[in-house]
């Protein structure tokens, strides 16, 4: 049997979560096909053809799937799946909305977030935000799969030799409309990408503050992160949440400025390869997981950090 | 506009976790256990909109064994106009909590359901997705501002790059995110209050839902704990680990 990797795009390049949910399917048995589902994205299909391992890329190309809406994307898959011992699709926002709703349609369970393959039905998977890790085995014929990317290295954008094949367009179900969207722009690096990341959390103070953190980051060539505390009080946009309920990161370097180190904090960053931790409170829990602590006060600090950086 | 929200019995989010000596299964003796915090959202959000006005009755549905009438009454104690006890001492996996809410759904016919997002023990975040495919209506999952329209609500939802809006047709489910609105506390004569609102009980059998779980749960172990890290004394010291020893930077 093969897997099905349904593809995250914007109808123009391919997001590279795809290619870690590629790298988990090419673990299990069998071949790996690749779904496109969108709107003018003949780019993205061809671009996933050549992704190292895949073999077989199916293009639906209609106006109803240029956003991923999980009431139209979910039966598409739901038709294809028959043919599938698996199928998977990266955990991020876009993928944990719709493998949920096509599971239910194929009357089988889903593996959430899984960060090992153990053999064709048995995973690993971190649950209690990652307190514990349990190994679980599926009973069921498909097995329907979301894959925490930081956990799989992605695979080559070339090498594929995959085939493009057109396939039919289901109907636009008609529940939901795409209405518009907010997306942060920033010229640094993405979050999920990135192999430094700066957060800063509650200890920041206020939005302006941040430009402290910003400094680091920019000096580091890093993504800038936040805990759930500075998110809520409104000193960055939400997408810069990292957490269990957040986004999960595991870059070379990941400093946190000015947070405690919360269990759901942590349960965001805590595979890091090098976590710095800058608190003023030396028993911040934060400290624990930290390979270099610098207590002191940030506001001191991280100046200081950034012009000892440049010399 | 009738609302059903889902309250799971969850551990206290301040606990952390430990599986138990033998693999078998998380260690939850004498752990602290409250409404899921996501559940909570939920709640307060169809309280708001009682509040305002578009919406009628509440209904809190909890699955899982007695204990669970706690976490409805705290739901009543918040605002919710009574109560549902799917009673089971079995585990119930996400497909299986959906396959029941969508047997009380069928029942009540509520104009929307609100979810969570997440259960801070299993972290499925799959429930809402599942239900609303079953009922096969429309779903504004992990919800930061819900405005109901007419026929149809407007969500924003958070997604990786920012916020997302959509409109979806009602009836429809929504699944509540961390932003959408800060839960009130419970005030002590509405615990007395609590007290008298209706709590029914049914069993998965009575709603004709099988709840065989699908995933065998083989074994539980602790995560590989890091290492002990080292204070440094200043940032000059941190540059020179970060470059010498470390090698990040
Ligand atoms: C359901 C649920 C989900 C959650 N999900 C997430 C999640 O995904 N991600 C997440 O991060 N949190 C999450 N949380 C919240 C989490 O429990 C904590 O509340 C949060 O992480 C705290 O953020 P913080 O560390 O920035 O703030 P605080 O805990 O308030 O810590 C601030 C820190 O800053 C330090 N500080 C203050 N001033 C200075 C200074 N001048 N110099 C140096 N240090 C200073 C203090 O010593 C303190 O340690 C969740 C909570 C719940 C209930
Ligand atoms: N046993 C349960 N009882 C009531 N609601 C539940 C239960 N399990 C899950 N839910 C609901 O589904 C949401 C998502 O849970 P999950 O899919 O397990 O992460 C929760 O926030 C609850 O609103």
């Amino acid at each position: 049997m093969s897997s099905l990797v349904i593809a995250e795009h914007n109808n123009q390049t391919l997001n590279v979560a795809t290619l870690n949910a590629v790298a988990a399917a090419a673990k299990l048995a069998g071949d790996v096909h690749v779904l496109v589902a969108g709107h003018n994205c003949g780019a993205v299909a061809q671009a996933a053809a050549h992704a190292a391992g895949v073999s077989k890329v199916l293009c639906a190309d209609a106006p109803h799937y240029a956003h991923a809406l999980a009431e139209n994307v979910a039966p598409l898959v739901v038709g294809l799946a028959g043919a599938y011992s698996h199928v998977l699709v990266a955990a991020t926002t876009s993928g944990k909305n719709v493998m949920p709703r096509i599971a239910a349609l194929l009357d089988v369970a889903q593996l959430s977030e899984i960060i090992e393959v153990k053999s064709d039905d048995t995973f690993v998977r971190p649950i209690y935000a990652g307190n514990v890790l349990a190994t679980v085995q599926s009973l069921d014929g498909i097995k329907a799969i979301t894959v925490r990317t930081t956990a799989f290295d992605p695979v080559a954008t070339t090498g594929g030799t995959g085939t493009v094949e057109a396939i039919a367009a289901g109907p636009d179900a008609g529940l939901s409309q795409f209405v518009g969207e907010e997306l942060t722009k920033s010229s640094r690096p993405e979050l999920a990408a990135a192999s430094i990341i700066v957060s800063g959390g509650r200890g920041v103070g206020s939005s302006e503050n941040f430009a402290i953190i910003e400094a680091l980051a920019d000096k580091l060539g890093a993504a800038v992160g936040a805990s759930r505390a500075a998110v809520d009080a409104g000193y960055v946009p939400n997408d810069y949440q990292v957490g269990q309920t957040g986004k999960v990161v595991a870059p070379q370097l990941y400093v946190a400025i000015g947070i405690s180190g919360a269990i759901q904090h942590l349960a965001g960053m805590k595979d890091s390869k090098v976590i710095v931790a800058i608190n003023k409170d030396e028993e911040a829990p934060i400290f624990q997981v930290a390979d270099y602590g610098l207590v002191g006060d940030l506001f001191k600090e991280v100046p200081a950090l950034v012009e000892a950086l440049s010399k | 506009m009738k609302i059903l929200v889902a309250v799971k019995r969850a551990i206290d989010y301040n606990v952390k976790a430990r599986p138990k000596s033998d693999g078998s299964g998380v260690d939850l003796a004498n752990v602290k256990m409250s409404m899921n915090p996501f559940d909570e959202i939920a709640v307060e959000e169809a309280i708001r909109l009682q509040e305002a006005g578009k919406a009628g009755e509440i209904v809190a549905v909890s699955v899982g064994p007695a204990a669970c009438q706690e976490t409805l009454r705290t739901a009543m104690a918040m605002g919710a106009d009574r109560g549902i006890l799917v009673q089971t001492d079995d585990e119930v996996q996400p497909l299986a909590v959906a396959k029941l809410l969508k047997a009380l759904v069928d029942k009540e016919q509520p104009g929307l359901v609100i979810l969570g997002k997440q259960a801070i023990d299993d972290d499925s975040n799959q429930t809402g997705q599942m239900l609303a495919g079953l009922l096969g209506w429309g779903q504004g999952t992990f919800a930061a501002k819900v405005e109901i329209g007419d026929g149809t609500a407007s969500v924003k939802r958070e997604v990786d790059g920012g916020i997302q809006t959509l409109t979806v047709k009602l009836p429809l489910v929504v699944t509540a995110d961390l932003r959408l609105n800060e839960p009130r506390y419970v005030k002590l004569p509405n615990i007395m209050k609590a007290k008298k609102k209706p709590l029914d009980t049914v069993t998965p059998a009575d709603l004709g839902v099988d709840i065989t779980p699908r995933i065998k749960l083989v074994k539980v172990s602790e995560p590989p704990a890091r290492a002990g890290g080292v204070k440094v004394a200043d940032v000059n010291e941190l540059v020179a680990k970060l470059r010498n020893e470390a090698k990040v930077i």
